[in-house]
């Protein structure tokens, strides 16, 4: 019966896709309360004082990022896209990396299940994977910028 | 002499679960009560975290009670626990809405992944069914957030009032179909071969199922996917009833498939919040800790009983949220 056929390969799809998204998860969530903690507990200096925080995040987004460059950071733009990876030796930006983990392992999992829709010629779902993982790397990359409030 | 035991137990136990149940009650009504309060403080308590540094820990632990309160509702309530949380944070928190967006999504999107494992090994969530949809709405997704963010803040924070109360309307009317009725599959479904098989667990019958009106539930999936990266609210909400009701997947398909697409749709749009710097750890962290734990409490007291009245607190909670975001965009 090809619904039964189907049920089974679409299950070993997913099975796939289960696998990387658990370890994915845990390995995220674990680094994100690890981080979270140096941070938190100062084991990791921060690049804005945890004291300074509160003053900054009733900005909007803009008028933060010109804030604290302006205040701390001292570079030449404020911080967007991927530039937090310069300052991973700061407790603060330690975090992101956890967040990037979280955020990027749905691409991961997509890329994981190209191999397996391929070799079963199912060129609909290989095409929209493929798709798929281009949408998310593409707002990943930080290429798409938005004007200001 | 044994029945008689038995019928004391099971009083002490309703009356105990009675109890919880008007804890939580009291809790959340407080927070509701005690909201403006916060937000009336919150300029004292910045000015106060300005002068004195040994307090900034304040916020974080409330941001961190709140949420932990708001993931057992959320639960309990049957709602995701993003929906709750960027109009009731942005409503009552000195945060602003960039950094309560970013939040939410972040909040929606780890929750959306702890569960994604599971839903996909049960069948419950259908990796055919999510694949065409999640383009679809994660690519909106990403014309939402650019949108969110470019547009004035009082705006967003009108439209996310007119969103929460429409979504507290929809609470109202929706119903919900178990095993809707689909007499036949439509070509789009069929071509793409989106149908399976799941195991209802209180029964262990087989459901075979299949969808239709495929082509109308994907194009509303693009206003989906554009409100929850606009909003950062995650898109449960919405998703549900669109493949319940409108393409027929089974119920439980329905929310274990929406709770997985939450993970794909909420990517997209929070890479970009991430990427112009709306996320904050200070205020992603404890939210993100505080929703999932308090999730867990959540589901462990909803495997003894369903208590129906967190719902009418929800929809209380969310139409005073609703509310709070007009007059906040408003500047009434």
């Amino acid at each position: 019966m090809p619904e039964e056929s189907v049920v089974v390969n679409t299950h070993h799809e997913q099975v796939i896709y289960a696998n990387i998204l658990e370890k994915g998860m845990y390995l995220g969530l674990g680094c994100l309360i690890v981080t979270f903690g140096l941070y938190v507990f100062g084991v990791i200096p921060s690049a804005i004082p945890l004291a300074e925080v509160s003053k900054y995040w009733s900005q909007d987004a803009h008028s933060y990022l010109e804030a604290i460059n302006r205040d701390f950071l001292h570079l030449d733009h404020p911080i967007t896209g991927w530039a937090w990876t310069t300052l991973l030796r700061k407790g603060d930006f330690l975090n992101f990396l956890s967040i990037a983990i979280l955020a990027g392992l749905t691409i991961l999992c997509y890329l994981t299940i190209i191999p397996s829709l391929l070799k079963k010629k199912d060129t609909a779902y290989t095409l929209m994977t493929i798709v798929e993982v281009a949408v998310l790397v593409l707002a990943a990359s930080g290429i798409l910028v938005v004007g200001g409030h | 002499m044994f029945d008689q035991d038995k019928l004391i137990h099971t009083k002490i136990r309703n009356s105990i679960f009675r109890r919880l149940c008007l804890q939580l009650g009291m809790i959340t009504l407080s927070l509701v009560l005690f909201c403006p309060v916060i937000a009336t403080a919150t300029e004292t308590v910045t000015a106060t975290t300005a002068t004195a540094s040994s307090t900034w820990w304040i916020w974080p632990v409330i941001l961190f009670v709140v949420t932990l309160v708001m993931g057992i509702v959320a639960v309990l309530g049957g709602i995701g626990g993003a929906v709750l949380y960027v109009p009731i944070i942005s409503g009552f928190f000195p945060f602003h809405l960039d950094f309560v967006r970013g939040a939410g999504l972040l909040v929606a999107l780890s929750g959306a992944l702890a569960a994604g494992p599971s839903l996909l090994r049960s069948d419950l969530a259908n990796l055919r069914l999510a694949i065409p949809v999640a383009l679809i709405a994660s690519a909106s997704a990403i014309f939402g957030s650019m949108i969110g963010l470019a547009v004035p803040t009082n705006i967003v924070q009108i439209c996310l009032g007119i969103t929460v109360l429409g979504i507290v309307a929809l609470m109202f009317m929706a119903k919900k179909s178990e095993l809707p009725d689909v007499p036949k599959a439509d070509a789009l479904s069929s071509a793409l071969r989106i149908y399976g098989v799941y195991t209802e667990g209180s029964s262990g019958q087989t459901v075979n199922w299949k969808i239709h009106r495929t082509p109308v539930g994907l194009a509303i999936f693009i206003i989906i996917g554009f409100m929850a990266g606009m909003f950062g609210l995650g898109a449960g909400w919405a998703n549900v009833p669109v493949l319940n009701l409108l393409m027929g997947a089974p119920l439980k398909i329905s929310v274990g498939t929406s709770k997985f697409l939450l993970s794909i749709t909420d990517t997209s749009a929070a890479w970009i919040y991430f990427n112009q710097g709306c996320v904050i750890p200070m205020i992603v962290v404890p939210s993100l800790i505080g929703i999932m734990l308090g999730s867990f409490i959540g589901v462990k007291i909803l495997k003894k009983a369903k208590p129906a009245f967190i719902r009418w607190m929800v929809i209380g909670l969310l139409t005073f949220a609703g509310l709070k975001a007009l007059q906040k965009g408003l500047g009434i």
